[in-house]
């Protein structure tokens, strides 16, 4: 199982999600992606894009400006 | 029906590509979203940059919709690819630096290039005859289904009626008779549409959903092609004409000036590759001075820096001034009045 860290720092929506998005296409089901964040939209469109795509996310943390928001990788079949 | 039909969908995340997406779902068919993201959106950037903007939703609309729909929405990277579209246009551009034609080509042929590597069988799109003044003209409709190379793989819901049928129509994954004859600017017909299908709360951006639009953000983008010498940018480039007032003193250089502390936040993210500069002595925004200054420019910049400071009023300000090497230099200037402000000098 691979875990591994997007840091998606400073860029704009849909930047973090689209970044999140082709490290997940390299990952398979089980694994872990931690998303690095200062973009309060992502709060509403990772978990969003998630949703959508069968993923899920684990764990969301806001510390100061920095959101740090970990998904662990869905069965894409 | 031997096959169950699949359909790609450009979804912006306004109402009529939401409803271009619903309609062709009603008829059966596998629908998921596509959007591209070129640098240019307007879709969510300065929201989430300025802290006034807070109250709104924090929401990439796309994103939104395609939950709407309940379909899968891809989210393409194009910010590359879309550099030619922008500079080099074939159709020229509309009444400010936007492509309008050229970008709606592209973006059909980049989701055809999709379609086809997915497996898919057509494009569907929100466009509407006489909508936009460019890209949605009547004489421009065919134009987009030809240099995209879609041809008939093309499928506007909202107006098809209008139009000649396409392949899906003919080979009856379509019903034509089910599908749309929406005609011209009004946007009744959209907004009772959206009230059939209960969809309330859609996104309506009154300056459409792209920068490019816009006259000021154009007039920025001209002054960087300009003051470069090329017509070429890269993705901060553009992202910064986005934020901040900006400032062309001299030839050399240009400020920007943080408008509020969302906009300061943000432009920290760059100020190690920028010179930029901040008062010490007063509360005050942080500048990015983008191009190269002497020590004169310098001292011009600090009394500009000044005078969007708490301070502007005071005999004096100290402002830090940090090089792109870390090295810190304090000026003492007194604050540039308003008046010695030229509005040739905003951009």
């Amino acid at each position: 199982m691979n875990s591994v860290t997007v840091d998606a720092r400073y860029l704009l929506c849909p930047l973090p999600v689209i970044r999140t998005q082709d490290q997940v296409a390299r990952l398979h089901p089980g694994d872990f992606v931690r998303v690095l964040c200062t973009d309060p939209g992502v709060l509403h469109d990772i978990p969003s894009w998630c949703r959508m795509h069968g993923h899920t996310v684990a764990d969301t943390s806001v510390a100061d400006d920095e959101i740090a928001i970990t998904i662990q990788v869905g069965d894409r079949g | 029906m031997s096959k169950h039909h699949k359909a790609v969908a450009l979804i912006s995340g306004g109402l009529d590509s939401l409803l271009a997406a619903r309609v062709v779902m009603d008829q059966g068919i596998h629908v998921e979203g596509i959007n591209f993201f070129t640098g240019f959106c307007v879709e969510g950037h300065t929201h989430a940059i300025r802290k006034q903007h807070r109250a709104r939703p924090k929401r990439n609309n796309a994103l939104w919709v395609a939950e709407q729909l309940g379909i899968r929405l891809h989210l393409i990277d194009i910010i590359e690819e879309y550099k030619q579209v922008v500079i080099n246009p074939r159709h020229g551009y509309g009444a400010n630096l936007n492509p309008c034609l050229d970008c709606k080509v592209f973006m059909v042929g980049k989701a055809l290039e999709w379609m086809n590597t997915k497996g898919f069988d057509f494009i569907v799109t929100g466009e509407v005859i006489g909508q936009r003044p460019k890209s949605q003209r009547r004489v421009n409709l065919p134009v987009v289904a030809r240099e995209s190379g879609a041809h008939d793989r093309l499928v506007r819901p909202l107006c098809a009626r209008n139009l000649p049928p396409t392949l899906p129509e003919r080979e009856g994954w379509l019903e034509r008779d089910k599908l749309l004859a929406f005609n011209g600017r009004s946007r009744k017909p959209q907004m009772a549409l959206a009230a059939h299908y209960g969809f309330e709360d859609y996104a309506q951006p009154a300056g459409g959903c792209c920068f490019l639009t816009d006259r000021q953000y154009s007039q920025k983008l001209s002054d960087l092609w300009q003051t470069r010498g090329e017509r070429n940018y890269e993705l901060d480039d553009i992202m910064l004409l986005k934020v901040g007032r900006h400032l062309r003193p001299c030839p050399g250089f240009k400020l920007i000036v943080g408008r509020e502390e969302g906009e300061n936040r943000y432009l920290e993210g760059y100020r190690r590759r920028y010179v930029h500069m901040i008062p010490v002595s007063h509360p005050g925004p942080l500048v990015l001075l983008d191009g190269e200054a002497d020590a004169h420019g310098l001292e011009l910049a600090a009394r500009i820096a000044a005078r969007f400071s708490k301070g502007r009023d005071d005999a004096e300000v100290t402002i830090e001034v940090t090089g792109k090497d870390g090295a810190v230099r304090n000026y003492t200037v007194s604050p540039l009045p308003s008046a010695q402000i030229p509005p040739e000098w905003y951009l």
